[in-house]
Formats: C-alpha cells, structure tokens, sequence
C-alpha cells in the first residue's frame, strides 16, 4: 500500500484572514515566520479559564476518538487547585491513522500555540508532547524557534509513545510519563481529577488543540460555520481507498460518506472509525442510505458506528473482509495489555474464532462462541479495548456473514489475497514494548 | 434503614479470579467461563447490605468494591 499522506484540497489563505477549509492543514510545512504571517501570535488571554467559555460555546469535542466534550476536561482541571499538567496526545497508536503525524509535521506550531493555551486556561505550569515518533525535527525546530521567540509560556517536554494500541489511552499516557509502562489503570480517579505524579491532568488529541489555537483566534462563531450544529467543526480524516492510496483529508463533520469514500464496484465494504470501529456493507448503504450516511456520530450511531480518529477505508471488493477482519483482531487480541480477565481470556479466544471461521471450513459452534465471547468481554474491561474490539468483531460477522458461508463450503470470494489495511510492522510486538 | 444507593463494582486489573464474590453473594455474583465475577449492575438492594459488605471485605485481591452511583 502506498501512503502519501498529502492533502489535496489545501490552498494558501491571505495572511491573517480567518481560513476556510482546510482550516488545519498548510499546503506546505509552515516554520515558525510562516506560522506567525498567517496566524499572528499565540493568542493568550491573559488569565486562566477565560478562554473555556469560547470553546464551549464552540462545541468542540475531542479529536482522539471518543469525542468528549473539550470545554468539560478544560473546567474540571481549571478548577482544581496546585500542580497542574497539560499533555498534547499525539500518540496515535490506531495503526491505520496518519492525522496525526501529518498535522504535527505540517502545523506543529498550532498544536504547540494549542497547548500552551490549554495550560494558561487550567492555569498548568507543567506542559509535555507525547508522540508516537519521539522529538522529531520539526518539533525541535518549532520548538527552539519559539523559544528564540519567547512564544511558549511553559516549557514542554517530549515522551515517545511505545508502539502499541493502548499507549494513547489516557491513564495508560499518564502511566508513561510518569516513567512506568503504558500500561491503563482504572477509573475513575479520571486523570483530570489525579493525573501525572497526582496532579490533576488534561490529555488533549494534537488535533484538537490546534482546533482550540484556532478557536482562540477567530471565535466559536466561525468554527461552527462548518460541520453540523450538533458537531460542529471540521476534522482530519485518514482514508483508504480501494486502490490502496492513502491520504489524510481535512473535512467538515456531517459530509456524506461517498463524498470520502469510493463507493462503486470497486469496493466490498467500509470500514468507520478505524479498528475499534464498524465495517458498514456498501451495497446496501448505497440502495438505501448513500446520501443519509454522513460522517458525524449522530447519524453514525444509528448504524451502530462511530468517526472516531477518523480512520475510514473503502475495503476493495477483490479481498476477502472476513480475512482483513481476522488479521485486524488477530492484532487487536495481541494488543490487550492483559490485565483484565475478561480481556486477556476472551480476546485471544475471540481472535481464534475468526481465524477459524475465515479458513476453510470451521466448526458448527465458532460463530455463536465468538458472539457469546463477545458478550462476556464487552463492558468488562479498566479501558474500552474489549468494547471497540467487540465492536468491530460483531459488525465484520454481520457484513461479511455471506462470506462466513462461503468460507464453510471451503470457499472464498477474494482474487486478492494481499493484506489490506495496514498493521504495524514487527506485529506481534514483545511483551517489553510498552515503554 | 435508609436505602442504600451503593452498587457493587469489580476493578477488573486488581481481580484475579478467586471467585469469592461469587460464593458469598450469588444473589449479585455469577462467575464467566473462565471464572471472573459478572456482578449485577443495579444497586444493591436493602437486604442484601450485610451479604455483599462481606463479599467487598472477603475478596483477596481487594477487587470488589462497593460504589455510590
């Protein structure tokens, strides 16, 4: 699979003038003087909390997949009193997103402007960057160049995430930085109430600080002119289309999925949000819900779905879906950081399953113990690992049940047997990866 | 007796699957298949106050816990 990871739609705005869509993107990496040209200076306000009734009257909401509300982690931290942390979450560690690593390449100054705001609206005086890629040049860069320029308020320090599933998960995050694996814990204490070395803690996605380094500059009012007005705002998707491309694209929430996605011959099924996420069946979305299916959670929760981090793919119809699923929960069940019992016994098993059921010929029993395995781990877990894997295992027995059928006769629909959506490489991982 | 609003919860890192629970208080514990405690998630009636202190008390990996909603 190829992967460019461009962004086709961006166009050079005039300096200083409120952006359309894209609104995150550049066309090109900006350094720091270019940053400044179009953006003018970290908009402080001077106090903490007076910038949280902006974003709430904005509406956003978290962009690392579960789509909190971003005013309410900014109020809970705000209020509490002492030692406060602000962390940016660029971990990204769902292996088909790109997002973030394209946003933090292309616009890190926005993430960085995002972050220290988020720190003067709590009032934190300890700010960190945990990415998946470590300090990368262009941090390091942007970050000596805003101090040359006496930009940042608070120093930031950079954590790399290890290179598993769950190393982006909150308390697993704060585990990290306080120099234990990534390892979650259970809530609550949320880590906005006892965080990093007890501090109360806000973990916000990258992308959704440089949504606040915006907000802060143009107003609520300009950031719901795009999206609907339940979620409004625009977000950065990752897509795969049947040909194997791969390309980050900035979007208003609530456009129609056909819009991102192939949906022609060429494609057997979607898959929305990723690998916790919901395989949708595109003939029948296309006889029936084409132009309904749109990309907010809204509309999506009706189809028992979700945008997540914005993973989409358009699964070509020369694979086989029962076979990409299996790999993907082969990955999934290898990822549980085996510290819940419902998890660590139910994954693997459930993973077996659907292996079982994508070769040929399997079990009378398989399908109806995978849903029943299903069902036992769901809701069962400290973090929401066995409740997005559930998800995803149950949408993949539905949209591709023709397949479980034709799979039982020993047969299989794909002329390709080329894996399709990405996993990472050196999977499975040792089990002393989680630092 | 004031009613009590207290549910029981399971910290499912901390368990380890001895199965107590399930054995001083199968009103509210059964046990999965591979023998961790489904714990029933209404709150925990009146009656059975006394029952399921014991269970929270009893458990060896201090797992079980009771919970105000």
């Amino acid at each position: 699979m190829t992967t460019t990871t461009v962004n086709e739609t961006a166009s050079a705005g005039a300096a200083r003038q409120a952006p359309v869509l894209p609104r995150l993107l550049p066309a090109a990496p900006e350094d720091l003087r270019h940053h400044l040209a179009r953006y003018g200076p970290t908009p402080y306000r001077g106090q903490a909390g007076q910038l949280i009734s902006d974003i709430e009257t904005s509406g956003l909401t978290g962009r690392g997949g579960a789509a909190f509300p971003v005013y309410r982690k900014l109020a809970i931290v705000a209020r509490a009193r002492g030692r406060k942390v602000v962390v940016a979450n660029g971990a990204e560690s769902e292996p088909a997103s790109r997002k973030d690593e394209l946003l933090l390449r292309a616009a890190p100054n926005l993430v960085l402007d995002g972050l220290q705001l988020a720190a003067e609206a709590t009032g934190a005086t300890e700010a960190h960057l945990y990415t998946h890629y470590g300090p990368t040049p262009e941090i390091l860069r942007a970050l000596a160049e805003r101090a040359a320029a006496s930009l940042d308020m608070v120093d930031v320090t950079i954590t790399r995430a290890p290179p598993r599933f769950l190393a982006g998960q909150e308390s697993a995050l704060v585990n990290r930085l306080g120099g234990g694996p990534a390892l979650p814990t259970f809530q609550p204490p949320r880590v906005t109430e006892r965080g990093l070395g007890g501090a109360p803690t806000l973990v916000q996605n990258v992308e959704t600080l440089a949504h606040i380094a915006l907000i802060a500059r143009y107003g609520p009012r300009w950031f719901r002119a795009v999206g609907t007005s339940a979620e409004p705002g625009s977000m950065l998707t990752t897509v795969y289309q049947p040909d194997g491309r791969c390309r980050v694209v900035e979007t208003e929430i609530g456009a129609p999925l056909r819009t991102l996605l192939s949906s022609g011959p060429e494609t057997r099924a979607w898959l929305v949000g990723g690998y916790h996420g919901t395989w949708l069946p595109v003939p029948q979305a296309a006889a029936l819900t084409l132009e309904a299916l749109t990309l907010d959670n809204g509309t999506l929760k009706k189809y028992g779905a979700a945008a997540g981090a914005g993973v989409l793919a358009a699964l070509p119809s020369d694979r086989c879906g029962l076979t990409e699923a299996a790999r993907v929960v082969g990955y999934l069940a290898a990822e549980s950081a085996g510290q819940c019992g419902p998890c660590l016994n139910g994954l693997p098993r459930i993973a077996a399953g659907l292996a079982e059921l994508a070769g040929p010929g399997h079990r009378r029993q398989t399908r109806a113990d995978v849903e029943r395995w299903a069902g036992l781990v769901e809701g069962r877990g400290a973090c929401n690992h066995p409740d997005g894997t559930v998800r995803f295992v149950r949408s993949a027995l539905l949209v591709f049940a023709p397949e479980i059928s034709l799979h039982a006769r020993g047969q299989c629909s794909a002329t390709n047997r080329r894996p399709f959506l990405p996993l990472p490489d050196g999977f499975p991982t040792s089990e002393e990866d989680w630092t | 007796m004031p009613l009590t609003l207290e549910t029981l919860k399971v910290n499912p890192i901390d368990c380890t699957g001895h199965g107590v629970c399930a054995e001083l208080l199968p009103e509210l514990v059964s046990l999965d298949e591979w023998g961790y405690p489904i714990v029933d998630p209404r709150p925990v009636p009146p009656q059975l106050d006394r029952e399921a202190r014991r269970a929270v008390a009893a458990c060896p990996a201090l797992a079980l816990k009771l919970m105000r909603k």
